[in-house]
């Protein structure tokens, strides 16, 4: 069985991104990037399968600017096989990025695709179910428990009020959530050897994939800012205080 | 204009959020349907159909949309969409997994949890854990939308009712088999919609540590939430979590407990209007940005703030 896994360059969860003060981007120039870590849960998925026995084959995708080769490397350091980055230097909209991956999955005929359920810079979580869309397969979203089956995969899923348990005929496209697994840590020797794994890259162009969308951002705002809180010193004063000062009691 | 609004209903009741989104509807100056699917889902549409601001109800009453699966769910959607310039659904679970597939098939760009509608090209929602709200201008021929539901109040129950239309059941290939499920039903509110929320993180330190959050809740008919190191530990369940990759909440009043406030923590709460943090360090970001905290160890102050709270009743 192959598995096709997507990972994407996204901002380091530690870093606190704010817009530029003119509104026209966010100030993220110096900031740190790591692999998005929801595509770490879905590597670490995977390569417990390839462990398991129940897959051969790890292929590992970003889309990104040259950076994303970093995220690639520490890809076959997790346990990934080989690895494709399909450059731009352009921010692309999940749908564009959906197109890119059905032309990828198409090619590489994966049995399964692992996912993050969200990107944490965009948070737009669409890109699972938009590749599976276009490809008429099954989905199964927001996973925290995932076990192979003869021509199917079986998907515990986080939903509103608990969980649910669906079974995928394969190929299928599973998007993973923080409590699938806890992924490992890289260790020297593995980081050595993916230095020597393939990693392929390819222009969005020499794809010849159209990345256009109609949708833009016109202006990057920051929240507004809390007004500084006081500190109590009983809870005699906080219930006086929310009761007569806020009045939320 | 007319925009689809795709209801979100578990055991016969439509959902608050359902309410909430068709509000955000109605600022596109749109005539606005709502599509409820379901096995037995008469008396859901009854319920939207009660609404103000609907114009008409689409019923599809089918065992193929009985767990509401992406799929079926997706391929019936589209079999509406000649109709409308707008299809839009709360941001919860369902509403997540669904539109997206919509959008895909359509081949447009959709807009995830809008904050707000600006006019009806023009919307706000947050990215990067909330710290940026950024402006989008869609001009898609077809607008796949999903709602924050925390920033839109719910629509008001109208004198009258829409009428009620059966809508037939879309073919859709059998690709994913319902195996399951495990919901716990709560009698509390919904932590979407709940007045107060109280919510406890690592500090509460087990399942027995939230039976005290559970007393105060009593009090203050508020919802309970947790961060996520909580629900990681298995201390509440995993909808309890509130967060970047949770729940949103935007509560009156919001009592993070052995929180120590994370970004990606506020970034799910940030929006509450009061915001109290029990906590025994001065220095976590909780404490630092909360309207008001109390330093303090949270096993001596939760019994105190129970009978504090039962005896303001009491007055
Ligand atoms: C004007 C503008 C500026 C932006 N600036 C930046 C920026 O500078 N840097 C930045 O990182 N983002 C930026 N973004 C966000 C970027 O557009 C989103 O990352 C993109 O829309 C995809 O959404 P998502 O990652 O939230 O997708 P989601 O649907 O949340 O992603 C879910 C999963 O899909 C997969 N996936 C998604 N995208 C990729 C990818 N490219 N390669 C491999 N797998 C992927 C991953 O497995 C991921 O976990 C900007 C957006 C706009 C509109
Ligand atoms: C991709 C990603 C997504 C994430 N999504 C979320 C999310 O959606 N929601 C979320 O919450 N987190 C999320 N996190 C995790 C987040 O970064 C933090 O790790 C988490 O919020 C910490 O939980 P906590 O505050 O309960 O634990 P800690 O940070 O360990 O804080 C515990 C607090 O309890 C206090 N305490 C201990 N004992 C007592 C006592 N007796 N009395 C009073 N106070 C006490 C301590 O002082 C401390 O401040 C995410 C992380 C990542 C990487």
């Amino acid at each position: 069985m192959k598995i096709l896994v997507t990972v994407k360059r996204a901002v380091d969860y530690t870093v606190r991104v704010r817009p530029l003060t003119d509104g026209s981007g966010v100030d993220i120039a110096n900031a740190k990037m790591s692999m998005n870590p929801f595509d770490e849960i879905a590597l670490e998925q995977a390569v417990q399968f390839k462990e398991a026995g129940l897959a051969d084959e790890i292929v590992a995708v970003s889309i990104g600017d040259s950076g994303s080769q970093d995220v690639l490397r520490s890809a076959l350091a997790f346990g990934a096989d080989r690895a494709l980055l399909i450059q731009t230097d352009s921010v692309l909209e999940p749908v564009a990025v959906s197109r890119i991956l059905a032309k990828i999955a198409t090619d590489e005929a994966p049995h399964l695709v692992l996912m993050g359920k969200q990107a944490i810079d965009d948070d737009a979580s669409q890109t699972p179910q938009m590749l599976a869309a276009r490809m008429g397969w099954a989905q199964g979203t927001f996973a925290c428990g995932l076990s192979m089956g003869e021509g199917e995969v079986s998907v515990i899923r986080e939903v509103d009020g608990g969980t649910q348990t669906l079974a995928l005929t394969l190929p299928a496209v599973v998007s993973v959530d923080l409590r699938l697994n806890e992924p490992r840590y890289l260790k020297l020797p593995d980081i050595m050897k993916a230095k020597r794994k393939p990693l392929e890259v390819q222009t969005v162009e020499e794809l010849g994939v159209d990345v256009s969308t109609k949708t833009r951002i016109t202006h990057f705002a920051e929240p507004p800012e809390r007004e500084p809180g006081v500190r109590v010193q009983s809870v005699s004063e906080l219930i006086d205080r929310l009761v007569n000062e806020a009045k939320v009691l | 204009m007319a925009v689809l609004v795709v209801a979100d209903h578990s055991d016969g009741i439509l959902s608050d959020g359902t309410a909430r989104t068709i509000t955000a509807a109605l600022e596109l100056d749109a005539t606005v349907d709502v599509l409820v699917a379901g096995e037995q889902a008469q008396a859901v549409a009854e319920q939207a159909a009660a609404l103000s601001g609907v114009t008409r109800v689409r019923c599809c009453d089918d065992a193929a949309y009985a767990h509401r699966l992406a799929e079926p769910m997706a391929a019936l959607i589209l079999s509406l969409m000649n109709e409308y310039a707008v299809v839009m659904a709360p941001g919860s679970a369902q509403g997540r997994d669904v539109l997206p597939r919509v959008a895909a098939v359509l081949d447009v760009a959709q807009l995830s949890e809008i904050t707000r509608v600006i006019d009806s090209s023009t919307f706000e929602r947050p990215i990067y854990a909330g710290n940026v709200l950024a402006t989008v201008v869609s001009e898609e021929a077809i607008k796949v939308i999903t709602v924050r539901i925390t920033a839109f109040e719910p629509t008001a129950a109208a004198g009258s009712s829409a009428p009620i239309e059966a809508v037939a059941a879309a073919e859709a290939p059998d690709l994913a088999r319902f195996v399951e499920e495990s919901v716990v039903r709560s009698d509390r509110p919904e932590l979407g919609s709940a007045k107060v929320v109280i919510s406890g993180g690592r500090g509460v330190g087990s399942a027995e540590g939230f039976k005290l959050l559970e007393k105060i809740a009593d009090e203050l008919n508020a919802a309970i939430g947790a961060s996520r190191a909580a629900v990681d530990a298995g201390y509440v369940p995993n909808d309890y979590q509130v967060g970047q990759s949770g729940k949103a909440v935007a509560p009156d009043l919001y009592i993070a407990v052995g929180i120590s406030g994370a970004i990606q923590h506020w970034a799910g709460m940030k929006d509450s209007k009061v915001v109290v943090a029990i906590n025994v360090d001065e220095e976590c970001p909780m404490v630092q940005t909360a309207d008001y905290a109390l330093v303090a160890d949270l096993f001596d102050v939760l019994p105190e703030l129970e009978e504090g709270l039962a005896q303001l009743k009491a007055h």
